[in-house]
């Protein structure tokens, strides 16, 4: 690993930019490359802005949050816009394809925030009208009341918490609001936005049965609009729901009865006219999320607020490498150091070009489209995807058993693959550091190996 | 209180400065910069840096070049004189030239060699094999530099059908075993694939063709792969020990049961005081060499105590247990085992290889068989769902981070047939537990 990133800095890497690489023996060669998209890349980003407050912490969340104890939203407002205009100019991208509020419960927030965050984006890059801005939002009465004034802000697609339409789960989970408020709101926000509203549901939950799960999935599809997300509920250390389970008042239901779970709800939402574009989400009429699809296929994204997390390149610091970056987590730290110097960024990763075809590769193929072979090119031209994938014996096997499929739309997961991704992609991986290694042995010829650490 | 008691009970060693130098090596280890530091017990005179010194049984001399006293570290001194123990460091380059139970003496005044001690015998055999036999020079160069610590190891080459060329190392127990193979991952980075540990079986032929071919009459099998059919055999014979466990009273009845169930014949039984009892008990040494010790010290809360020493082999009702992974048989894990246990040790290694071989995205069937016939089974079902498939928001890098454990874990996994297996599946999969 530290061998590629020596590599990829000395030779400045990434294709697509016009740069000058350096031979091991000193001479410059110049080095441009037209065709491809990479220029592109880097132009553009995705914005994901993170408002880290919530009334009560939900009993399974493990996500940035915090119960405000004063009222910190104008501060909390004022330094997000500060970050997203540091980070823009880091980033130097030229246009923002789609922004999107996260949290915590950004539906808490005033939609003056959205707004000013919204002015601060198009003052700094371009951000079209029709670009996709979308809202988190908790369906409480509160919450409610509030979505007319966010749409005027400028919020222009609804994503909606419902999780459980069973009273009594909202409660395990620790919900501030009845099944009924919920689906008010999603009537509220498809008056709204009628075709931008996503519903958020869980499965996997303490004592449900396949039989409530489908029974609930069929209430939900008479009410919902046309984009729905499925999450399994995961336990994670340090939540209420994970010391429940542990001490044995509450119990999961078993690896087997999640996994029908999935499987019966992906086959509904499919009867319903629903095409699943990624593992776990699902549209109708093509109201995809542009915001994750972006993610998925590799782009570059910006986080701003508390715990936010980004990858791209700050070409603003002369930066040529992707680096994964997050905000300090504390609310009270981030706002103290974007105030100090214009962002709080705690932490910042350079990605290799292997590190980074990973994440391709690993997002992607959470796709059902897959990756094909155009989208691979732009962060890999020299090295196609058939070059890397085509003649694993691996792979052929998966393709074999009809887990995979490998052909000229690319590499993507079978219905069935799908389910089982996370069994391959182990050895997709080490398929890609396998050729990268070879492919970086050619190029080098003689010198690499004596300077190579590994 | 007890080194006090040693000091004031036990009698010094009789041996006097005046008598020409004589010490016994009882320990060597090999230092990078300074070559082998030997341990010697001085049985007479005294000995002093820059003195010339010979080692009995190669003849070799050297000069000394540092001794001392170890405290229980390395102190250095002028001299060492009868009766003391401490190191000595005299320009040797390799263990063998400071044999334990080797004999010092001054250049100039030969001595009668002091009567060394008999080598460690070895007792659990296993096999070693590099993961790739591309590895095989850099695993031959990680045992020879462990060996040289450890001499109390013994190597012999060997090779397998399916896992190429190897070793079959000899350790004086299991946990020796555990020891070393840590040690060779740990220290020298190495990936080994260890097979059952054995104990060294004997058969007597019965084919003439056998027979000159190997020799002779009775042969040693040291790996289970090289078992010999009944059909060519007039008899296996097992090796046994004498085993001398010592443990209060309350504890006899269990631990009787206990011994039963090893195939153990009980010789004797006398109680040694008010409350504790001898008992001499014959044991096949297979019986004793994975767990027996740690059965017998929770039986009796910690007690209880045992010792054995080898006795003669006998004769046994011994049969090879294969094992299967989706029809694919296993060579590493071929077990001789006898006759009565053979039902419940194949059950326990297929219930044990379930739980060390991850699941697959298919089902994965552990069969026991001897011969064609199939004795015991167990399934690994099938994942049905292996996604994640819950709200992450926006940071993959704990994520990509077990994926990329995963895919390095990958690498050192093993093929059988379809099947991926953890390299040390098995060592953890042959460990018998009652």
């Amino acid at each position: 690993m530290i061998g590629h990133t020596l590599h990829a800095g000395r030779r400045a890497l990434y294709p697509g930019l016009r740069y000058f690489s350096e031979t091991p023996c000193g001479e410059i060669i110049e080095d441009v490359l037209e065709r491809t998209d990479y220029p592109r890349v880097t132009k553009q980003a995705s914005l994901y802005v993170h408002w880290p407050y919530c009334l009560r912490r939900c009993s399974y969340c493990n996500f940035n949050k915090y119960i405000p104890k004063d009222n910190n939203d104008h501060v909390m407002t004022e330094c997000l816009q500060r970050e997203t205009e540091t980070l823009l100019q880091l980033s130097q991208v030229s246009c923002i394809t789609s922004v999107f509020f996260g949290g915590g419960t950004p539906s808490l927030a005033h939609p003056s925030t959205i707004a000013a965050v919204l002015e601060t984006v198009s003052r700094r890059a371009y951000l079209s009208d029709k670009a996709e801005v979308t809202l988190e939002v908790n369906p409480t009465p509160a919450g409610k009341t509030k979505l007319e004034d966010f749409c005027r802000a400028g919020v222009n697609r609804f994503s909606i918490g419902v999780q459980s339409l069973k009273d009594e789960d909202l409660k395990i989970l620790g919900r501030d609001h009845s099944p009924h408020q919920a689906l008010q709101t999603v009537d509220e926000a498809r008056r709204l936005c009628p075709g931008r509203v996503s519903v958020d549901v869980m499965f996997g939950r303490p004592n449900q049965s396949v039989e409530s799960w489908e029974n609930e999935l069929s209430e939900l599809l008479t009410v919902c609009d046309d984009h729905v997300s499925l999450y399994q509920l995961t336990l994670e250390r340090g939540t209420q729901l994970f010391k429940q389970v542990r001490g044995g008042e509450v119990t999961m239901p078993a690896e087997d009865v999640t996994a029908e779970m999935y499987q019966c709800a992906r086959r509904t939402l499919q009867q319903h006219g629903f095409l699943q574009y990624e593992v776990s989400n699902f549209a109708r009429q093509n109201a995809v999320s542009h915001h994750n699809r972006s993610y998925w296929k590799g782009g570059q994204y910006i986080g701003v607020g508390p715990g936010a997390h980004g990858r791209f390149v700050p070409l603003g610091e002369g930066g040529v490498l992707r680096e994964a970056r997050t905000q300090t987590l504390e609310p009270d730290v981030w706002i103290r150091e974007v105030q100090q110097r214009g962002h709080a960024t705690r932490r910042r990763i350079q990605l290799s070009h292997l590190e980074l075809l990973e994440e391709v590769l690993v997002m992607g193929m959470r796709m059902t489209q897959g990756i094909n072979p155009k989208h691979w090119e732009s962060f890999s031209p020299h090295l196609g995807l058939h070059e890397v994938f085509g003649t694993s014996s691996d792979v052929q096997e998966l393709i074999r058993s009809g887990q995979l499929i490998l052909d000229d739309r690319g590499l993507r997961c079978s219905w069935d693959g799908l389910a089982l991704l996370d069994s391959m992609l182990p050895a997709l991986l080490v398929e890609l550091q396998r050729q990268m290694s070879q492919r970086d042995d050619r190029a080098d010829g003689r010198t690499k190996r004596s300077s190579d650490p590994q | 209180m007890v080194l006090q008691a040693i000091v004031d009970r036990i009698p010094p060693p009789v041996a006097s400065i005046d008598d020409p130098f004589k010490a016994l090596v009882f320990d060597s280890n090999f230092d990078h910069y300074r070559g082998v530091v030997a341990n010697i017990a001085v049985f007479g005179g005294q000995v002093k840096k820059g003195n010339k010194i010979v080692l009995a049984h190669l003849g070799k001399t050297f000069e000394v070049n540092e001794l001392g006293l170890l405290r229980p570290h390395e102190h250095p001194t002028q001299k060492l004189c009868a009766g003391q123990v401490g190191y000595i460091v005299a320009g040797m380059k390799d263990v063998k030239e400071a044999q334990i139970g080797d004999t010092l003496y001054l250049q100039d005044q030969p001595v009668e060699t002091l009567p060394g001690f008999k080598p460690a015998k070895a007792m659990v055999f296993a096999g070693m094999y590099p993961m790739d036999q591309t590895e095989y020079p850099a695993l031959r160069n990680a045992i020879e530099r462990l060996t040289l610590n450890d001499s109390s190891v013994t190597v012999q080459r060997d090779s397998s059908v399916a896992l190429g060329a190897g070793w079959r190392l000899g350790f004086l127990g299991l946990l020796h075993m555990e020891v070393f193979n840590q040690r060779l991952e740990q220290e020298h980075n190495a990936s080994v694939i260890v097979t059952a540990p054995t104990v060294p079986y004997k058969a007597v032929l019965s084919s003439p063709k056998l027979i000159k071919e190997h020799g002779s009459e009775v042969i040693t099998i040291v790996n289970p792969a090289q078992f010999p059919e009944k059909s060519v055999v007039s008899e296996y014979l097992e090796p046994m020990v004498l085993g001398t466990i010592i443990t209060p009273d309350t504890y006899t009845g269990k631990i009787m049961t206990l011994s039963l169930k090893r195939r153990g014949i009980q010789k004797n039984m006398v109680y040694i005081d008010e409350q504790r009892v001898m008992m001499k008990y014959l044991f096949p040494l297979n019986e004793i060499v994975v767990d027996f010790y740690d059965n017998l010290k929770s039986l009796s809360s910690g007690y209880a105590s045992f010792d054995y020493e080898n006795a003669d082999y006998q004769a046994a009702d011994l049969i090879k247990m294969n094992f299967l992974i989706n029809g694919e048989p296993v060579e590493e894990l071929i077990t001789i085992v006898h006759r009565d246990h053979a039902y419940n040790t194949g059950k326990a290694m297929c219930e044990r290889l379930k739980e060390s071989i991850p699941r697959q995205m298919f089902e994965v069937a552990v069969q026991a068989a001897i011969g064609s016939k199939i004795i015991a089974r167990e399934t690994i079902k099938a994942y049905k769902k292996n996604v994640l498939a819950k709200c992450y928001g926006g940071d993959i890098t704990r994520k990509m981070k077990l994926l990329r454990r995963q895919a390095e874990g990958k690498k050192k996994l093993r093929r059988i047939g379809c099947v991926e297996v953890p390299k040390d599946a098995f060592i953890n999969v042959l460990k018998r537990k009652d």
